[in-house]
Order: C-alpha cells, then sequence, then structure tokens
C-alpha cells in the first residue's frame, strides 16, 4: 500500500491520476478525512495564488509582453551571441522571480528560440539558459515557484523578508549558472561574422500599461504581507485589472481565461498534497527524520538542501517539497528556506527535473531520437552541485547578518 | 581508373546559422562549373527536446507544450534559413532538410558526395582543439567525402600564428 503509494502517483503527472488516488487513500483510512481536509485548507489559499499568477502572465503575453520581450532583446543584442546570452540571463530571471517558472518555461522560451533563430545565431545556449533559470532563478520571490509558495505558508516570514533572505542565494546561483553557460557553450556563442540581422521585422512595442501593473501587483505583494493581508489578493487584484481590461478591449474570452487558470492543475496539487500527507504520516516522515538535521548551523542547512535536491531528483520538486516542509519547519525559517534552494536548484541536475517523470515520459516523445542526456546531464553537474553550495553559503551569510 | 572518377559533381554545403553566407560564397567560387548543389540543414532536436523537458518537469500541468512550439519555430527558421541560401546561391539546387543529431546526420547524409563544404565555427580567436565546434570537429574527422574547410570570414594572415615555444631555439638543428 505504502509502495503503490509512493511510486504511483509521483510518476502520474496528470489529475486524474492524483485526484481519485487521494479519494481512495481517504475511503482506505491511510489518511483521516479531517486530516485531508486540513490539508485542503492548508493548499488551497496557495493554489489561488498560483492561478492568479497564471492568469496575469497569460494576460501579459495576451497583450505582447513576451513578443515585445523578444524585440527588444533582438535589438540590444545586436547579432553579438554573448550579449544575447546575458541579456536572455536577465530576461529569464525577471520573468521566472516575477511571473514564476511556468511563464518562463512555457512563454518564454519559445520567443528566446525565435529571437536566436532571427539574429542567425544558434539557439541551443539561450533555449537551456531559459530551462536552467526557470528551475535555478526561481529563488527570489514566494510567487516564483510554486515550491516558494508551500514554503513561504510554511515558514511565517513576510514577503519583504523572504525576498530579502533569498536575493543573495538568487544572484549567487544566477552567478555560477553564467560562468558555466559561457563556458560551456564556447563554441556555440563564438561570434559569427558581422551582419546586419533584419531588425525592424515584426517589431513589437512593450506594453507599458500591463508592465505598470506588474510592477504595482510585485508592490502589492510586500505592502499587503507587510500590512498582514495575503499577497495572494495582489495578485487577485493584478489578474483582475488586467482581465478587464482585455475583456472590454475583447483581446481574450472568458474561456481562455479559464484555461490559463488550469484548473486541473489545481486539482492535481490538492490530490498530490493529500497523497503526500498520507505517505508521510504512513512512515515516511519517521523515515526521513533522522536524516534530516535539526537547526540552521552551515552543516545542517548544507545537508538539508542536499537531501532535498536529492529527492526533488528521485521523484519531483513539488511531492518533494510537500514531504519536506513539515519535518524542516520547526527548525525555522533557514530550514525552510535550505529546502527550498534544493528543490528549486536540484531539478536542473536531470532533463525533465525528476527521473521518475523522465522514465515515465520518454516513450511519450513527438520525435524519434534520444535526447541528448549526456550533455543535459553535464551541464547539470557542473551547475547544481557549485550553485548549491553557493547559495547556502550566501543564505546561511544573510540568516547571520538579517538573523533567522 | 580515369580521370574521371575525382571529378566533383555533387557537392553538399552545410548550412548553419551564422556561418551559412561563407560555406555558400565558397561553393560559388571553388566548386567546378558541372557540379550539383544540395544544401543541406540538420536541425539539432536538442532545443525542442529541452523545452519538452522543463514542461516536463513541471508536474501536471494542462496547457500549451512549449516543446511544441520550438519545434514548429524551428523547422520554420530552418526552412527559412534554407531558402536564403539558396537565394544566395542563385542557381538550381537541391533541399536537404533532416531533423536529428547534427554531426552524424551531416556524416550520413553527404556519404555519397564527391565535396562536403563546412564552414568553421568554435573560438577562433585562440586557433588551437577547441576552434572547431564539436559538431564540426566530427564531421572533419568521420566524413565520408572529401571536406573543404572554409573561414566564415577572412582567413587570418599567416603572420599571426605565434613563434614556436621559446625553448626550441636553444636547440641546435
Amino acid at each position: 500500500m505504502l509502495a503503490w503509494a509512493v511510486i504511483r502517483p509521483r510518476g502520474w503527472p496528470e489529475a486524474v491520476a492524483a485526484g481519485p488516488a487521494a479519494v481512495i487513500l481517504i475511503a482506505v483510512g491511510a489518511i483521516s478525512a479531517g486530516d485531508a481536509g486540513a490539508v485542503a485548507r492548508r493548499l488551497g489559499p496557495v493554489i489561488g495564488f498560483l492561478i492568479a499568477i497564471l492568469v496575469l502572465a497569460h494576460l501579459c503575453d495576451d497583450d505582447g509582453l513576451f513578443r515585445a520581450c523578444g524585440t527588444w532583446l533582438a535589438r540590444s543584442a545586436a547579432g553579438r551571441p554573448r550579449r544575447l546570452l546575458a541579456l536572455v540571463f536577465v530576461t529569464a530571471a525577471v520573468t521566472t522571480a516575477t511571473l514564476s517558472l511556468d511563464t518562463t518555461v512555457v512563454l518564454l522560451t519559445p520567443v528566446v528560440f525565435a529571437t536566436s533563430a532571427r539574429l542567425d545565431l544558434r539557439a541551443r545556449p539561450h533555449v537551456y539558459a531559459c530551462t536552467h533559470l526557470a528551475n535555478s532563478a526561481s529563488l527570489l520571490l514566494p510567487v516564483s515557484n510554486l515550491t516558494n509558495l508551500l514554503a513561504f505558508a510554511a515558514s511565517g516570514l513576510a514577503f519583504g523578508r523572504f525576498a530579502a533572505l533569498m536575493a543573495l542565494p538568487w544572484l549567487a546561483v544566477i552567478g555560477v549558472e553564467y560562468a558555466v553557460f559561457g563556458r560551456f557553450f564556447a563554441s556555440d556563442l563564438s561570434p559569427g561574422p558581422r551582419t546586419r540581422p533584419d531588425a525592424g521585422n515584426g517589431d513589437a512595442r512593450m506594453p507599458l500599461f500591463t508592465v505598470a501593473v506588474v510592477g504595482l501587483t510585485l508592490a502589492g505583494f510586500v505592502v499587503a504581507s507587510a500590512a498582514g493581508v495575503s499577497p495572494a489578493w495582489a495578485a487577485l487584484a493584478g489578474a483582475a485589472v488586467l482581465a478587464v481590461r482585455a475583456l472590454a478591449r475583447r483581446r481574450t474570452t472568458p474561456l481562455s481565461l479559464l484555461q490559463a487558470a488550469d484548473l486541473p492543475f489545481a486539482v492535481f496539487v490538492l490530490g498530490l498534497g493529500i497523497v503526500v500527507a498520507a505517505v508521510v504520516g504512513n512512515g515516511l516522515g519517521t523515515a526521513l527524520r533522522p536524516l534530516l538535521p535539526a537547526g540552521t548551523s552551515l552543516p545542517a542547512l548544507l545537508a538539508i538542501a542536499a537531501l532535498a535536491a536529492v529527492l526533488a531528483n528521485v521523484c519531483n520538486n513539488l511531492p518533494a517539497v510537500l514531504v519536506l516542509l513539515p519535518l524542516a519547519a520547526p527548525s525555522g525559517a533557514g530550514a525552510v528556506l535550505a529546502v527550498l534552494l534544493g528543490v528549486n536548484i536540484g531539478p536542473n541536475l536531470t532533463y525533465t527535473g525528476s527521473l521518475a517523470t523522465l522514465l515515465w515520459r520518454r516513450t511519450l516523445r513527438h520525435h524519434g531520437s534520444a535526447p541528448d542526456l549526456a550533455e543535459f546531464t553535464r551541464l547539470g553537474l557542473l551547475t547544481v552541485p557549485a550553485g548549491l553550495v553557493l547559495a547556502v553559503l550566501a543564505l546561511w551569510a544573510g540568516l547571520r547578518v538579517m538573523g533567522g | 581508373m580515369t580521370d574521371s572518377d575525382t571529378t566533383v559533381r555533387s557537392v553538399y554545403i552545410w548550412v548553419r546559422e551564422g556561418t551559412w553566407r561563407a560555406s555558400v560564397d565558397a561553393a560559388l567560387s571553388l566548386a567546378p562549373a558541372p557540379a550539383r548543389f544540395t544544401l543541406l540543414h540538420v536541425t539539432s532536436p536538442a532545443a525542442a527536446d529541452a523545452a519538452y523537458g522543463a514542461y516536463r518537469g513541471l508536474l501536471g500541468r494542462v496547457g500549451r507544450d512549449p516543446g511544441e512550439r520550438v519545434e514548429a519555430l524551428a523547422s520554420a527558421s530552418a526552412a527559412d534559413l534554407v531558402e536564403a541560401a539558396a537565394r544566395r546561391l542563385g542557381s538550381e539546387c537541391e533541399r536537404l532538410e533532416i531533423q536529428d543529431d547534427t554531426e552524424r546526420a551531416v556524416v550520413a547524409a553527404s556519404a555519397d558526395a564527391d565535396l562536403l563544404i563546412v564552414a568553421r565555427d568554435g573560438d577562433r580567436s585562440r586557433l588551437g582543439p577547441r576552434s572547431l565546434g564539436k559538431a564540426t570537429r566530427f564531421v572533419v574527422d568521420h566524413a565520408a567525402c572529401p571536406v573543404l574547410l572554409v573561414w566564415p570570414e577572412a582567413a587570418p594572415d599567416v603572420g599571426t600564428i605565434p613563434p614556436p615555444p621559446h625553448h626550441l631555439d636553444h636547440r641546435g638543428r
């Protein structure tokens, strides 16, 4: 029963698996209905927050924000591959931090590919930068990653304090990624002969109103959190402003907004939360507790982050964070943030962020040849351990200066 | 054996982002008149795979898969690139667009060619083992036909070659 619960639901990324699995677990008594209800009450606001961010990002895309990013990238890079890489790093890091990793993966990555193709440059370093930074640059804000939202709820930190403690680790990891990428892709990034790229073709203007709303939403997170109000309301307000404007201008439809909200995903997260709570309650918690050191000393933080990274790679970072948060929370905010470093940076080690999804999904690929796993894994081995260690050091230093 | 065996009839031009102009120009200026040209472009699935993989990593999402969009963009941009190369070539030519592991696909596709034109890539600021990119290096090593390796820009002057290491000066020759 336990083995079934550990292996199956984590290998199944669909809501259709996680929902019934949760129901079955409640039915067989692996978790009481009361406990499941408590999990749902805890996860509900977090999932609502995430949905607001997803809709906000979708409306930004509808308003041409990412097309405008592509135009800006193409113009500023001026045909120079290394400059494009630096600009992609900035764009992907900011996009991930403010509009979540989903946005970088789903909306920014294709734009970056199109931009590098338009500049007659090789796309690989820039696309890989997007997928890597979607994970590793998702440390900064609670809204950057669903794992952060979960940890933010568990840590009891204010929005601004979370960002202040994670700023240094965020910069450290991006620095490691940039240094490694520059060497790893040296031949792809060597400048070609100077040619005039066809700028001016399909230029998109930056949608200033949308950018302003996103900026105000971010400010709203900090203000709301400081005032003791859930920052989710700020996200909802930002999404509502853009939604009303887009609906009034007939740029979007209610159905399109509903699709952007990705409700099956909400069901999935809820189901997964209940399944994980059942698994933790039925032995996994007792098995893992001795492995997780108490306290927030540097060795303890390193061990917590390493364990989180391993667990994220074995299953996926979402179940990993759900398993580890209740174990780390008693040691304080520092331990919770160390878990986040592990589950956010760790997934870059494997191609799909986890062995389970890799094995499961490998057969579902669209085209024939196997992906270049060796190259992707080598890049992961160069960036993840170094990034993780530096990020933990930065977090530890931040905790010492600002107090845990 | 007669001389006609060495006549260059089929010339493959490997076109890649950034360096395709030099390859086409080399074909125009160096290939003999009766040659038939084939523009060869290989799209590596690596970029689309990275996008597919990243989306898989986002457990449980339902919606647009960025891998599909990158794949569509990749085949569109490959077609554009080959079209631009064909226009620069100006004469009739075959077009071969392959989606596969780059270096092996180039070697396999050009196996029966009489000549394969390859442009240098890699770090050309320090000429040495790394001055050819990984795929180019593989093709130069493994191609089954003669390879013409051209500079994407003007070739550097002979004077740019660094002097031989110092200690050699003291040995008697």
